[in-house]
């Protein structure tokens, strides 16, 4: 992203992930999936997006590092989305720079048909890093950072595949870490595991949470309680309502909410 | 009533099995004969159990004659030259000499060989850069599908078309350079000095030539290969780009490095299951690559070094097994050339349904591991 000053001095009085307004659809404007989103959300706290299935609360994950653009005919037809001070949507915005700083896990795991280091490697090699300390090095602070080194350290150069599924997932955490992003976007990480395995991606939540932004979409209630500092109910392609995770749960102010989150729907 | 429709039920599927079986008759009759007549052409009852001779020589004139106590013999030319020298006064009687019925059938193995080999290398190189753009690049709308049309369109022009323009546009057109010490100054638009060694890049078109028999080959498989490409792209999931881009890939290094490695088997597979559909093609070659007969294997004899040397290589003319069975088979000899014939045609066979088998046998191979 081109650091220019006056969008260093907005960065500063501004949260990190500012959407303003936003609107979007994926079919060319016809219908909406999102419909006037504003939201903010501030570094170094964690927001889960909940809502029934439908409501746009993956499509809004998407647009932050600018996913979407691999869809046809999906665009933003109104509004902005300001990441770091800077509309992620300016043609003067590399999106390849946007990725780097703002990582994404999957709904379904998908570490590539490659060894369990050439996937953690991927993303440093991607952008130029050739030393093998360094990559060494780099690989095994993520996997650590991941809580999986302990699991994989004797067997780095067997294929990824071989893992179990919680395994593979937080090794597409590590391979995220390994980037070196200031955000993570996390895109119901754990809905293709088993329990246990759901716990173990929670404590790791818990602990990246210190040094990453992180926005969290799922469908459980409980992990949304458990891991997130602030929540937003989504409804519809709208903004239902957003703010500390303890108050949406303990004392929502709109009836939708209080409803969806008791179950009443969704 | 209800007899009536009975029997005309019957009727019908007589008729229907009748088809089917005429079809398996057709089928049984053709494979039958081959291997019947081409069989003893290429095996032999003892070891090594194949007709080494068949494989070792190139197609030649084939002498046929009654020696002086009345036995017919069939010799080889070279074969004959030696009877001859051996038996100085030995009178023939009946004598005739059939051209391109004796000797074997390597030089047009080679030759098909090599057309193949080149072939598939220019189809992969175009079919798979054609496949990435439309997949992986090209922004839908119409110029895709015009893309589309254009390339479905090439798989309905007959092959001697193929070889018309192929002859036109490489053979002839001198847009495409070759490397040589002797250029052709009537026809090289260009001509640079190469240094050392006093060659030329001579800008004369490569004249009838494996490359350009290879690459008109290519072109005609090019609806099959791209068609097998996308497919093969298409297969990667989705998730997989995902990942690669999640992580600031650019489009291209997503495209290198996550979805290739995944789509490379299936191309592999679909370029030789679309090679065997043209290794049998005669009209593509008959202008741009194949002669009628040569005396030495394209490798031998060649001048230059280096460079030089492959691209001598490269723009000879080539003996190849379909243009070899096409003259054959017009050719006068009844028996005498009957063997040629049958045993060309029997491991024409051989070699086709084997590339395809192949072919299949890594299909599903790829497609098992996939799952």
């Amino acid at each position: 992203m081109p650091d220019d000053a006056p969008a260093t001095a907005r960065a500063e009085e501004e949260a990190i992930i500012v959407i303003d307004n936003l609107s979007f659809s994926y079919d060319g404007g016809r219908t909406a999936a999102l419909r006037g989103v504003t939201l903010e959300i501030q570094a170094g706290l964690t927001t889960a997006f909940i809502g029934p299935s439908g409501c746009g609360k993956s499509t809004l994950l998407r647009c932050l590092n600018r996913m979407n653009d691999l869809v046809e005919k999906a665009a933003i037809t109104s509004g902005q989305i300001r990441i770091m001070g800077h509309d992620i949507h300016d043609p003067k915005v590399d999106v390849i720079e946007l990725r780097k700083q703002v990582g994404m896990i999957f709904q379904k795991y998908n570490p590539f048909p490659k060894s369990i280091y050439d996937n953690v490697a991927y993303g440093p090699r991607v952008q130029g890093v050739r030393d093998k300390a360094k990559l060494a090095h780099l690989v095994e602070d993520s996997l650590r950072k991941a809580a999986l080194w302990d699991e994989v350290r004797d067997r780095l150069d067997q294929s990824a595949l071989s893992l179990s599924g919680g395994q593979q997932q937080r090794l597409c955490i590590a391979r995220t870490i390994a980037v070196k992003p200031k955000i993570i976007l996390m895109d119901e990480p754990c809905s293709a595991l088993d329990p246990i395995a759901t716990a173990r991606i929670e404590e790791l939540i818990a602990e990246l949470q210190e040094e990453f932004t992180i926005v969290i979409v799922t469908h459980n209630m409980q992990q949304a309680a458990r891991v997130s500092d602030q929540t937003a109910f989504f409804n519809m392609g709208e903004l239902v309502e957003c703010g500390e995770t303890a108050r949406i749960f303990g004392n929502p102010s709109v009836k939708q909410t209080e409803d969806y989150i008791s179950g009443r729907f969704g | 009533m209800r007899g009536r429709w009975r029997s005309a039920d019957k009727l019908l599927t007589l008729g229907f099995s009748i088809g089917t079986y005429f079809l398996l008759f057709c089928v049984g009759a053709i494979f039958g004969k081959i291997v019947m007549e081409g069989a003893p052409v290429l095996l032999r009852s003892e070891a090594p159990y194949v007709n080494t001779n068949f494989f070792s020589k190139s197609p030649m004139t084939l002498h046929e004659f009654k020696d002086e106590e009345g036995r017919l013999l069939r010799l080889d030319h070279d074969e004959y030259r030696q009877y001859r020298k051996n038996n100085p006064g030995a009178v023939l009687l009946e004598e005739r000499s059939i051209s391109h019925a004796g000797g074997g059938i390597l030089g047009p193995l080679v030759g098909t060989a090599m057309l193949v080999v080149l072939c598939m290398g220019m189809a992969l190189v175009l079919g798979i850069s054609t496949a990435i753009y439309m997949v992986e690049f090209a922004r839908g709308g119409r110029l895709l599908s015009t893309l589309r049309l254009a390339i479905m369109n090439l798989a309905g022009v007959p092959s001697i078309v193929f070889g018309l323009f192929g002859f036109a546009f490489f053979c002839l057109s001198p847009v495409f350079p070759v490397l040589t010490t002797e250029p052709d100054w009537d026809r090289s638009i260009l001509t640079l000095p190469v240094w050392p060694g006093g060659g030329y890049l001579s800008f004369q078109g490569w004249g009838s030539s494996l490359l350009a028999g290879g690459a008109t080959l290519a072109i005609m498989v090019l609806p099959i290969m791209v068609a097998a490409c996308e497919e093969a792209l298409k297969a990667v999931p989705r998730g997989v780009r995902e990942a690669s881009l999640a992580l600031g890939a650019s489009r291209w290094t997503c495209v290198r490095t996550a979805v290739l490695p995944q789509a490379a088997p299936g191309m592999l597979t679909a370029s030789v299951l679309g090679v065997t559909r043209v290794a049998g093609e005669t009209a593509p070659i008959l202008f741009t690559a194949a002669v009628l007969s040569r005396a030495t294997l394209p490798w031998e004899n060649l001048e230059g070094s280096g460079l030089f040397w492959v691209s001598n290589l490269l723009t000879q003319k080539v003996e190849a097994l379909p243009y070899h069975i096409y003259i054959i088979s017009g050719q006068p000899g009844g028996e005498a050339i009957d063997h040629m014939r049958y045993g060309s045609v029997l491991l024409f066979l051989i070699l086709v349904i084997g590339l395809a088998m192949v072919s299949v046998i890594l299909r599903s191979r790829h497609r098992k591991d996939s799952h």
